[in-house]
Order: C-alpha cells, then sequence, then structure tokens
C-alpha cells in the first residue's frame, strides 16, 4: 500500500507546516510593533501554510485514488476535511485582510480539528450502497468548505473576545471566554490521553446487553465508566469503578462515556497546569498579544466570513443534502437529527446576518454569536454523530 | 397624508427620515430610526418612508408593523430554530429504531427514557415537525418574510433611483467615513473621477458635486433571496396536496407480480430477483476494515418489470403490458410515466413453500406414506395426501416464537420462521393424532403418536422494499432554491458602495457608505485619492473606543 503512505505521510507533513506556520505568524507579533510594513515572518507563515495545505490536498487526492472515492466518507476522513476547509477559508481571508494575527488563532484551532479526527479510526474503508454517489462528493465536500470558512468567523469572534473582554477582575464576561478556551482543552487532552494509551496498544474488551443481544465492545481507554451490566473479558485489564448510566442509550455507549471522562480530566489537569505557570486567566494571558489588532477590523472580518460561508453552507448543507436525499431515499427531506441540525445552523446564522442590520448588534455580542454557531456546527459533528445517530451514522 | 418639503426643494413622502434627494435629517421623523440619539445616521434603507413606521392607527397598520419588525423576524427564527432543538431531543417517531422491544410510541417514550420520555410523547413532540404549532411558526416566517420585504423594497427603490449627488452638509458629516479637506484643484477632482471610474464607479455629477457608486444591484440580493424561501414555503403547501405528491412503499416477493398501490390500478410491478452484493473481503484495501466491522454491502439490487394495464372492457381482467425492465438500486431509482421507484428496504430469506413426509413412528428407515406441499403465502385448510390420508393445518405461526406467556405466537406476518399444528388423519378412520412442527422442532402432544411428520424440503425467496412515489412539486422547490442562492450571494458577495464629494466655496467634504464590507471602501477611496489634495476619510465609527 505505497500510495496509502504516501498519504498518511502528506497529512503529517501538512500538520508539522501548520505548527511551523503558527509560529512564524506568531513572530509577525514583534514585526508589527516596530513598523506597519510585512515583515519576513508574516511571507515565510504565508508561504508555509499554503505548502502545507497543498500536502493536505496531497493526502486527500492519493486517499482517493487508493480507495475509489472521495475521501470524505467517515468520522476520520470528515473532519480531516473540515480542517483543510479551515485553513482554505483563513487563505482566502489572509489574502484580503493580510493580517498575520489570523493565523497565529486560526492554525492552531485548524491543527486541533485534525488531530482530533485522527483519533477516529483511519483504515480505508468501502462505501455502503447508500453512499455510492457522485453527490457525496459534492455535498459534504461543499458542506464542509461552508463550515470552514464560518470556522473563520468564530476564530476570528475569539480573538475580538480575547481582545477586548475586560480582563483586571474577574467577571461574567471574562469566565464565559475562560468557559470556551478551557473547552479547547478538552479536545487537547481528548487527543493527548487517546494517542498516549493508543501509543501503549491498550485494550479491553467487554460484554454488555444491548436491547434483546449481548453485545461486545473494545476500549482502548482504561475503563473508568464500564458499559451498563458489562462484564470485562480481557484478562489484567483494569476493571471499572462505576458503570455508564441506563439511560446513555446506543452502540459502546459505555466507551464514548468513559472516552469523555478522560477527555474531561485530562484536559482539566492540561488546563490546570498551564494555569499554575501563567498564574492567570488564560484570556489575561492571551490578551497582549492581540494589543495592535483594530477591534473593527476583527469585526469585519467576522462578518465577512458569516457572508461568504453562509451562502456556501446553504448550497451543500441544505441544497446539496436534498438532492442527494431525494435521489437515494426518495425524500429531499426527512427530520433526521443531522438535518435537523443541519437546519439549526442555517436558522441561526440566518438570525446571525439580520441581527448585523441592528444597531448595538455588532462587535462584542456579534462575536459571542460567531462563537455559539461554530460551537453549533461542531455539536453536529459530534454529538448529533455520537449520541444521536441517525441517518448519517457513519459520519 | 401630508407630504414634507426639503430645503432643497424636493418633496418626500410623509414619515421619510432622510431627504430622499439631499439626505438632510427630516426634522420631528429621527426617532423613526434611532438616529436622534447617535453621532452617525442608520442608513440601513436609506432613511426612505416606510409603511411600518408611518401608520400606525388600524389593526392592519398595526399587524402590518409587527411583522416588518427585523426583532420580530429574529424571534420567529430563534423559535424556530429552539422548536427543531427539542425535535432532536428523542427520536421522532418515525425513527423509532426497529429493534426497539416495543416500538409503539405510547410505550417505546416512558419505556426508553422514563419520565422524561413520557412528557415529551404527552406533549407531542415525537412528531413535531409535523405538528399545527411548528408549521404556523414556520408559516409566520413566511409572513413575516412578505412584509418586511414590501415593506422596504418600493421606498429604497425609489430612494435609490431620486438620490442626487449634492447632500446636505448634515447627511455627510454624519456618515461613518468622512473628510473636510481645502478646496482642490479641478485636476485633483477629475484625477479622482478617473480613479473611480477606474475602479468601475459609476459617476453621477450636478453642479460640480459627485456622486461614485457600484454595485447596487447587492441591495436587491435579500428582496431576492426572501422570494426564493417563499416559492419554497409555497411548494412546500403544494406538496401536500395528493395531484402533487404521492408516495406508498410497497413489500415485492421475488416471483411476485402485484398492483403498484396509488396507482389506481393501472400498474403492476413484478420483483424478478433481489440481489444483495457485499465488498470483496480479499479486497486488499479495505481488508482491515472489513476485518474490524465485518462484511460491508456493496449493492442492494431490484430486478423489476412494470406492467401497463389496458382495461378493454370495465370490469373485465386487465391485459398487462410490460413497459419497463431495469434494475432499481440504492441511489438509482427508476422512472416510469412520472413515476418513480427506489429501492429501500430488504428482506432476505422468507419461505416460500415447505414440503413434508408422512411416515410411521417406529420406522427407523422413515419411509414416506405420503408427501404435500405447503404454499407459505396461501396454506390450505386442509391437505389429501396419497393412500387415504388427510392432514389439517390447525394452526399456523408464520414467524414463531413463544410469548411472554409461553404461547406460541407469530411475531410477524411473515414467513420467517414457520411452524405449524397439523391434525393427522390416518385412512382407518382411527383416532387423529396432533402434531407440532417447526424449524428444529418436532413434537408429538401426546407422546403415542403412530404417524410422525418430517420437513422434506423447502424454498425460500428474498422480499424487495420498494417506495413507488411522484413528486410533482420539486421543480418549484428547484427554482425557489435556486432563486435563493442568487438572492443570497448577490446580496453577500457584492456590496453596494457610495462615495460622495461635494465641492462649496469652502472646500470639499467626501463621505462614504457601503452596507458591508468598510475595509474594501477604505481601500477604494485610498486609491481613488492618491496623489491628490484631499484628506484621507476618517472612520468615525471605532469599536475599540466603546470597549
Amino acid at each position: 500500500m505505497e500510495l496509502l503512505n504516501i498519504s498518511s505521510t502528506a497529512l503529517f507533513i501538512a500538520f508539522l507546516l501548520y505548527l511551523i506556520a503558527t509560529l512564524f505568524f506568531g513572530a509577525t507579533i514583534r514585526d508589527k510593533r516596530t513598523d506597519n510594513k510585512k515583515g519576513i515572518a508574516g511571507k515565510v507563515a504565508i508561504t508555509l501554510t499554503i505548502i502545507g495545505f497543498i500536502s493536505q490536498l496531497v493526502y486527500f487526492i492519493t486517499r482517493w485514488m487508493v480507495t475509489g472515492h472521495a475521501p470524505v466518507s467517515n468520522l476520520f476522513e470528515f473532519t480531516t476535511f473540515l480542517g483543510m476547509a479551515l485553513v482554505l477559508g483563513f487563505i482566502i481571508l489572509y489574502a484580503y485582510y493580510r493580517l498575520s494575527f489570523l493565523g497565529l488563532f486560526a492554525l492552531p484551532i485548524a491543527m486541533i480539528i485534525i488531530a482530533y479526527a485522527s483519533m477516529f479510526p483511519t483504515e480505508v474503508a468501502p462505501l455502503v450502497p447508500s453512499l455510492q454517489s457522485n453527490w457525496l462528493t459534492i455535498h459534504v465536500t461543499t458542506v464542509a468548505i461552508g463550515q470552514g470558512i464560518l470556522g473563520i468567523s468564530f476564530v476570528v469572534g475569539l480573538m475580538y473576545l480575547i481582545k477586548q473582554v475586560d480582563q483586571t477582575t474577574r467577571n461574567k464576561k471574562n469566565t464565559w471566554l475562560e468557559i470556551v478556551l478551557y473547552i479547547l482543552f478538552l479536545f487537547i487532552g481528548f487527543i493527548v490521553i487517546t494517542s498516549s494509551f493508543n501509543f501503549a496498544n491498550y485494550r479491553a474488551e467487554f460484554e454488555y446487553p444491548l436491547g434483546n443481544q449481548i453485545a461486545t465492545t473494545e476500549y482502548h481507554l482504561p475503563a473508568i465508566a464500564g458499559p451498563n451490566e458489562g462484564v470485562l473479558l480481557t484478562d489484567g485489564a483494569f476493571s471499572p469503578l462505576f458503570e455508564t448510566p441506563a439511560w446513555f442509550q446506543g452502540e459502546d455507549a459505555g466507551s464514548k462515556f468513559n472516552t469523555l471522562i478522560w477527555s474531561i480530566l485530562a484536559g482539566t489537569v492540561l488546563y490546570g497546569i498551564v494555569r499554575l505557570i501563567i498564574r492567570k486567566r488564560i484570556g489575561a494571558a492571551l490578551q497582549p498579544l492581540l494589543r495592535n489588532v483594530k477591534a473593527d477590523l476583527l469585526d469585519e472580518i467576522e462578518y465577512r466570513s458569516v457572508a461568504i460561508g453562509f451562502p456556501v453552507f446553504t448550497l451543500g448543507g441544505l441544497i446539496f443534502a436534498s438532492i442527494w436525499a431525494e435521489i437515494a431515499w426518495g425524500r429531499f427531506w426527512g427530520w433526521d437529527p443531522k438535518e435537523v441540525w443541519a437546519l439549526i445552523t442555517w436558522f441561526f446564522y440566518a438570525a446571525y446576518l439580520h441581527l448585523r442590520l441592528s444597531r448595538g448588534w455588532h462587535g462584542e455580542k456579534s462575536a459571542w454569536l460567531a462563537v455559539i454557531g461554530f460551537g453549533i456546527i461542531m455539536f453536529n459533528l459530534i454529538v448529533v454523530n455520537l449520541v444521536l445517530a441517525g441517518l448519517h451514522s457513519y459520519a | 397624508m401630508k407630504e414634507v418639503k426639503c430645503d432643497c426643494g424636493h418633496i418626500n413622502p410623509h414619515g421619510t427620515v432622510l431627504c430622499e434627494s439631499c439626505g438632510k435629517p427630516i426634522e420631528g421623523n429621527q426617532h423613526i430610526d434611532g438616529n436622534d440619539n447617535h453621532k452617525l445616521l442608520n442608513m440601513r434603507y436609506d432613511g426612505t418612508a416606510r409603511r411600518s413606521q408611518t401608520y400606525n392607527k388600524s389593526i392592519i397598520d398595526k399587524i402590518w408593523s409587527f411583522f416588518s419588525s427585523v426583532k420580530v423576524g429574529v424571534w420567529l427564527i430563534i423559535l424556530a430554530l429552539i422548536a427543531s432543538i427539542i425535535g432532536t431531543i428523542f427520536p421522532q417517531e418515525m425513527y423509532i429504531p426497529a429493534e426497539a422491544p416495543n416500538r409503539d410510541p405510547a410505550v417505546f417514550y416512558e419505556d426508553q427514557y422514563g419520565i422524561l420520555g413520557l412528557i415529551y410523547y404527552q406533549l407531542g413532540f415525537h412528531n413535531l415537525y409535523s405538528s399545527l404549532w411548528y408549521m404556523i411558526l414556520i408559516a409566520l416566517i413566511g409572513v413575516s418574510l412578505v412584509i418586511c420585504s414590501l415593506d422596504r423594497f418600493v421606498p429604497l427603490y425609489k430612494a435609490l433611483r431620486n438620490q442626487k449627488p449634492r447632500k446636505h452638509k448634515s447627511f455627510l458629516s454624519r456618515q461613518r467615513l468622512y473628510s473636510e479637506s481645502d478646496a482642490i484643484s479641478e485636476e485633483d477632482y477629475q484625477l479622482i473621477k478617473k480613479n473611480l471610474k477606474k475602479n468601475r464607479y459609476k459617476i453621477v455629477e450636478e453642479n460640480g458635486h459627485l456622486l461614485a457608486e457600484k454595485g447596487r444591484f447587492s441591495r436587491w440580493g435579500p428582496y431576492v433571496n426572501h422570494i426564493g424561501l417563499i416559492i419554497i414555503l409555497l411548494a412546500a403547501i403544494l406538496r401536500s396536496i395528493p395531484l402533487f405528491y404521492m408516495d406508498e412503499y410497497v413489500w415485492v416477493r421475488e416471483g411476485q407480480q402485484i398492483v403498484i398501490p396509488g396507482t389506481e390500478g393501472q400498474y403492476y410491478i413484478e420483483n424478478k430477483d433481489f440481489i444483495l452484493e457485499t465488498h470483496d473481503e480479499n479486497d486488499e484495501r479495505f481488508r482491515e476494515a472489513i476485518m474490524q466491522e465485518g462484511s460491508v454491502p456493496s449493492n442492494f439490487q431490484t430486478d423489476v418489470v412494470v406492467y401497463k394495464a389496458e382495461k378493454s372492457i370495465p370490469g373485465a381482467k386487465p391485459e398487462l403490458n410490460a413497459i419497463l425492465d431495469d434494475s432499481i438500486q440504492m441511489n438509482a431509482p427508476v422512472k416510469f410515466d412520472g413515476y418513480s421507484i427506489y429501492q429501500q428496504g430488504y428482506q432476505l430469506n422468507e419461505f416460500t413453500n415447505m414440503t413434508f413426509k408422512l411416515h410411521k413412528t417406529e420406522d427407523a428407515e422413515e419411509e414416506a406414506l405420503a408427501t404435500f406441499t405447503v404454499d407459505l403465502t396461501e396454506p390450505e385448510s386442509q391437505y389429501e395426501l396419497d393412500n387415504g390420508y388427510r392432514v389439517i393445518l390447525d394452526q399456523y405461526y408464520p414467524d414463531y416464537y413463544l410469548d411472554d406467556n409461553g404461547e406460541p405466537a407469530s411475531e410477524t406476518n411473515f414467513p420467517r420462521n414457520p411452524a405449524f399444528v397439523f391434525i393427522v388423519y390416518p385412512p382407518d378412520n382411527t383416532e387423529p393424532e396432533v402434531s407440532f412442527l417447526g424449524i428444529g422442532r418436532n413434537i408429538d402432544a401426546t407422546g403415542a403418536n403412530e404417524y410422525k411428520l418430517g420437513i422434506l424440503d423447502f424454498e425460500m425467496h428474498d422480499v424487495s422494499g420498494l417506495i413507488v412515489k411522484y413528486d410533482r412539486s420539486l421543480p418549484f422547490f428547484g427554482i425557489g432554491a435556486a432563486i435563493f442562492m442568487i438572492g443570497v450571494i448577490q446580496g453577500m458577495y457584492w456590496q453596494h458602495r457610495r462615495v460622495w464629494l461635494n465641492r462649496n466655496e469652502n472646500g470639499v467634504l467626501m463621505a462614504a457608505h457601503t452596507n458591508k464590507n468598510w475595509y474594501g471602501i477604505k481601500k477604494d477611496i485610498e486609491k481613488a485619492i492618491q496623489n491628490t489634495d484631499i484628506k484621507m476619510v476618517e472612520d468615525q465609527q471605532e469599536l475599540d473606543e466603546k470597549g
């Protein structure tokens, strides 16, 4: 599987390039202070970003060549593509606004998304009949690009809040901002803990009743919460501290709940360590980085990225989705949870765009909305897939 | 209602906020757009007279004002959003999983989710999206779309057509981008004009005053996309009429030919074969995934023939003419005469018929005294066998299981696991004997039967689940969606930019306005005034100052 190796290597290289590019974008902060023209660091950073993006394209195309279908058909493939779309959104908006700080925040978010993606099974899998359609490529890529551009509005909204929210004393706003940043740490916690135990190749098998049958489930993390009424089968594995409550429904509910607990633990520990080192709120520590950015400009980029992303999302997530659903199932709209959450996302950004017409909804309020909006997108990707699984349960 | 005459001589309709011609704020109307407490003018609708803001006497005025408010529109969207979220907390009735112990919604929700599930069911949230109140909510959004658009579009259209380059100073100085410069030379003026033209601005001049404008058509984007949405909502109403929409789910056995429901006996369908294929497990690419997840289907297909019934005489048996011989696959429906058929479900290995033999219980060779075949789709109640034997089919369980009381019962009506109670009558008129027979079961009720039945042979078939439908509302949805996309792109990817340059004896006033992308218009102005003595406009709205 020569080509598949090339593919995963290209993805890894892309990830590394984004990391290095972030460091260079970080270096531009000092440039800004002394003079207004673009320094060398900024040029290097954007060049590395573009090479990284091309490398990720190589991953995408070679994987497509191996599987014979566009690699957007499971959680790993889709989420990776979403990360790539976020980078694309960044490149588009950078080309227009030339704001280096954007890279400093957008690329780490993209990296978290890509790393998060690789925690899911990465084997190439064949397509079930319902996915065998060119509309898979058309619908899913358009949705992801729309979401990626909308993701930039989240990044910029977050930057706006970090810059503008008062950090002198603890208050409601900076607490909420801190919660948003803490959630990012949970993702990092999930990535760290999952890769560590994957590296150690930890496995524990359980048997548990599912409906009328007995199902088995494999844990890749030591079980804090075992499956409901589950029995540990693997010798030498840690036995669970408690059982997953019965109202957690569905296949592998125990393993998902257990992963959630581990992510919260690991994320909290990481967050705690960082807080201990810097001895202030993360938001307060980041605030000085954005001293030289104009709040007006951030507000505008945020609005623009919604204005650009919204039509793309509508086209991919509602219109192309409906066309495919009509071909595959004979109904273009079926109130499946994933469809409903796409509609909710659409409602939300429609409300955002209408609120932008009113006085008083620019700036901070609008930035909070941009953050919540991307929260809805991630909810649709993570919670709807893993908890409310419907027809889209495969991805 | 009386009209308002501005100092510039232009006559404005009642309720105008900013003079349509010179832009001067009209006294007494500034509260309408909230200009009275702000330095900057609200330019959203160019200060035009909108019905909703002007008349508030009759009940119709009040309803109009209510629905024309963007605030109300946003609230309706938020309500629809929250309602939609509620509908995803638990599965909707149609998505109750097939493997649920009890799929009756009255039982399912309480069973699975406890008291919350019960409340969910009792509030009707299990059918939320077809509930009257949800539909009313969506309809109200539709009403709001129509009224909002009409309220604004007409006056805005007129105002943008009437605008003049010469503006009142109080209009210019209260724009977000504004500068005052000393008088400039004619060359500078011409240079600016040339630069703006080069940037594809349309220039209108009047007595040395200048208006440069581009992308006005983007202002119509919102109205265009609202029209698209209204068409989509109307299409949804059409779809609820049987003339526009019909769908039927039909199960067809292999070899079976049945009338297609919903076609008034006009069409018949025959299932020639159902095919299920799986991905090759030896495919090197997928081996690992298949090993972990089990075999993956690659194709669901039903080979069908569709017949059209020609009835020469009413009541007579119709003559069937094959009009379609095709394969239906997932993602590849077939069409005929305006109908479409979709591959939706399947059931493998149902029993078609079973052949039994009768022999003496003590006969070790089990030599057949007689054989008979039961057609499981149409079982008979009695079978006359060779040699004078007679068998009565006393009970038939197509899908046998033992119910909660330990009684034999049938789980479905499909012959997936058939079981039978036979009564055997020997030729010599001795006492009849009762035998219970199923797959892997052969029970003699008394333990003293002289004769025994055994399964000799059986045939099986698959069943295809097909959807037959027509949806004549689809073109309307398509048109609505296309118009929506055009409108939303028109409004979002272009911006309406205007630059005013007014010259008087004291100098030059420059102001600019755009509905979005202030960064872009500033760059345009920077380019236009390069190498001239005019001052760059200042941004009078700095968010930094507020925070």
